[in-house]
């Protein structure tokens, strides 16, 4: 119980934090920090697979892009107003998750990479064909005048920052619950020792699946509130780089902690921002990332933090 | 053009991008066969081959031939070397743990793709062939005195293609060969069947897990600097053939080199046919869902043996 109460104070100061922030920062950076929350949900629901079930998927733009796409779509062509567009964002990515998850799990290490990887891949393929609906690469807009959800214009910035922050804080107060549950606990274990845990009478497939389930509505709602706060929906962000981007927050910020995926977050989209100042090729930065970090901190910024510091860190 | 002459005319552009791809999936087969790793940056590999013939052939100037056979040895010796360079600051560092190597040769993808855009820059430029000539080529029809041969308008191919078809057959017979008969391929089927063994035998293991990075390397790029000269030399080329090759070395049973070779001729043949007479996107659709279910349902690929 302590562990759950500390978990949740902790959660809410860092909440409250990033409340204060708005008023702190110039207007630049609090834009750029909604931007970021939203990312950070999609890395966390990625961290659920890959830090704390020990999942990596190489797929998981395909439920982003579930999400984005179930939201846009019914936007656009349906000309449902946000609340409903939501769910059905939801439900997309909860649908598209449970197949893939159904599908994918019935292999292991480099082919669960794979399997996902192609998955995905034909995700967007099947998004640059359906063109007619979706305008393929070139996306489409949603407009102002439909980003209004119970009487506040999302497209304002302020209201834009708040929004993205109570997602977060709904995320991340979740990924807390979840964690410190028997469940998140049964995760871990699987993680550490898949046979063993079989041994102990879990039933590791439904916890694995379960896992793919909730990581995959995560980064589907982090999808539909990236349309649904900037505006913009397109195949982008069904490619193979929105499928590493995740990764690479998580493993920068650190895999299997609750803060890690918005420390890697923040950092490598301050990096990526600075450097693409300098270089048009400012994905080198994000290349020279992560092999430094696979080979000096596998643990990421957070892991390294819990390790040395802060034993307590959920 | 009739559906017949059409269809031989498809065929052939399939037989070219077949023989491209065998090529370099060999390259990713023996890496993923003998280290037992995923290499992603094997598509960067061959995009680096492309540009350093684009490279070494611009500066040598004189007969376009010069410089292509040139850069038909130089561009894969080079990309060997930078392979078997990352291999040793890399790969063998993390112990070629394979999750950690995929996210490493991920981050080695972006290096090597964003440092060429750096140099190179993002133009696609071209590499001439050292000989193209047009040769048009016979179809037959039925008349009322039995088949006759005759010359369709726009059914040809150039002496290039051909060469590029015959080059691939006789590296991948000399690969084979070197593989099952020289001492050097002994060292590393042994490495490949028990590392740990091969090790207390004495075989410097580390040595010739670098050697394979680079041989892989070296593959890819050689099937660059082999189709250059058919399609131009650019940042982004590695992406596509990367896909295409992860899709042959799946389908013909991960690290196999005869089931990588069938897979390459009838994944290439058919992409070939189906992008001439549907669309391009939906081939990519269908290939990479049959690589997701050949995964989930017979892990062992269509030709390779159930592991003992």
């Amino acid at each position: 119980m302590i562990e759950q109460t500390r978990t949740a104070l902790f959660h809410c100061l860092i909440i409250a934090l990033l409340a204060a922030l708005y008023s702190l920062l110039p207007e630049y950076h609090s834009g750029v920090l909604a931007r970021v929350m939203v990312l950070a949900v999609y890395a966390m629901g990625y961290n659920l697979l890959f830090g704390y079930t020990g999942l990596l998927s190489l797929g998981h733009a395909l439920f982003f892009s579930a999400g984005m796409y179930g939201l846009g779509i019914a936007m656009h062509h349906l000309a449902l107003t946000p609340a409903p567009a939501i769910a059905f964002g939801l439900l997309t990515a909860l649908i598209v998750s449970a197949v893939i998850g159904f599908l994918a799990l019935r292999t292991t290490g480099v082919a669960f990479m794979i399997v996902t990887l192609m998955f995905a891949q034909a995700g967007y393929l099947t998004i640059l064909w359906l063109g007619e609906y979706t305008r393929g690469d070139e996306g489409f807009v949603i407009q102002q005048s439909q980003r209004v959800l119970a009487g506040i214009d999302l497209s304002d910035p302020g209201n834009r920052y708040f929004a993205a922050l109570i997602l977060f804080a709904v995320a991340l107060l979740l990924t807390g619950w979840i964690v410190c549950s028997g469940f998140g606990k049964t995760l871990v274990a699987i993680r550490e020792n898949e046979e063993r845990a079989r041994m102990l009478g879990y039933n590791v497939h439904r916890h694995k699946w379960l896992a793919v389930v909730a990581s995959g509505v995560l980064s589907g709602a982090a999808g539909a509130a990236y349309a649904l706060l900037f505006g913009y929906v397109g195949a982008t962000f069904a490619t193979v780089q929105y499928s590493i981007f995740p990764l690479l927050y998580v493993l920068l910020g650190g895999a299997g902690t609750t803060i890690g995926p918005l420390i890697g977050t923040v950092f490598m989209f301050y990096l990526i921002d600075l450097s693409s100042e300098l270089t048009n090729a400012y994905l080198l930065v994000a290349g020279v990332a992560l092999i430094l970090l696979t080979l000096f901190a596998p643990q990421g910024l957070a892991g390294e933090l819990r390790k040395r510091v802060l034993r307590w860190l959920p | 053009m009739e559906f017949g002459p059409h269809f031989f005319l498809a065929s052939l552009e399939g037989a070219v991008n077949a023989a491209v791809l065998a090529l370099m999936a060999v390259g990713l087969s023996i890496v993923f066969g003998i280290m037992r790793v995923v290499n992603v940056a094997h598509g960067e590999f061959f995009m680096l081959g492309a540009v350093l013939a684009w490279w070494i052939s611009s500066l040598a100037g004189a007969h376009p031939a010069i410089g292509f056979t040139i850069a038909l040895i130089a561009a894969p010796l080079a990309v060997g070397a930078i392979a078997a360079v990352a291999d040793h600051l890399v790969l063998r560092r993390i112990n070629y743990d394979p999750e950690r190597t995929i996210v490493a040769t991920i981050g080695l993808l972006y290096v090597l793709q964003q440092t060429t855009l750096m140099t190179f820059g993002p133009e696609a430029r071209p590499v001439e062939a050292p000989f193209n000539k047009r040769i048009a080529l016979p179809w037959f029809e039925k008349t009322a005195e039995g088949f006759s041969l005759y010359w369709p308008w726009g059914l040809g191919t150039t002496t290039y293609k051909l060469a590029v078809i015959a080059a691939a057959v006789v590296i991948l017979v000399g690969l084979w060969i070197f593989m099952t008969r020289s001492r050097i391929g002994l060292i590393m089927r042994a490495t490949q069947l028990d590392s740990e063994m091969a090790r207390a035998y004495g075989i410097p293991v580390d040595r010739v897990y670098a050697l394979v990075f680079g041989l892989g390397a070296a593959m890819a790029a050689l099937a660059a600097v082999l189709v250059v000269p058919i399609q131009q030399a650019h940042y982004l080329m590695g992406h596509d053939p990367l896909l295409l090759s992860f899709i042959v070395v799946i389908i013909g049973g991960l690290g196999s080199i005869p089931g990588t070779v069938v897979a390459a001729v009838l994944i290439g043949m058919s992409d070939g046919i189906i992008s001439v007479f549907f669309s391009p996107t939906v081939a990519k659709i269908l290939a990479t869902l049959l690589v997701a279910f050949v995964l989930i349902f017979r892990p062992q690929g269509l030709f390779g043996k159930r592991a003992a």
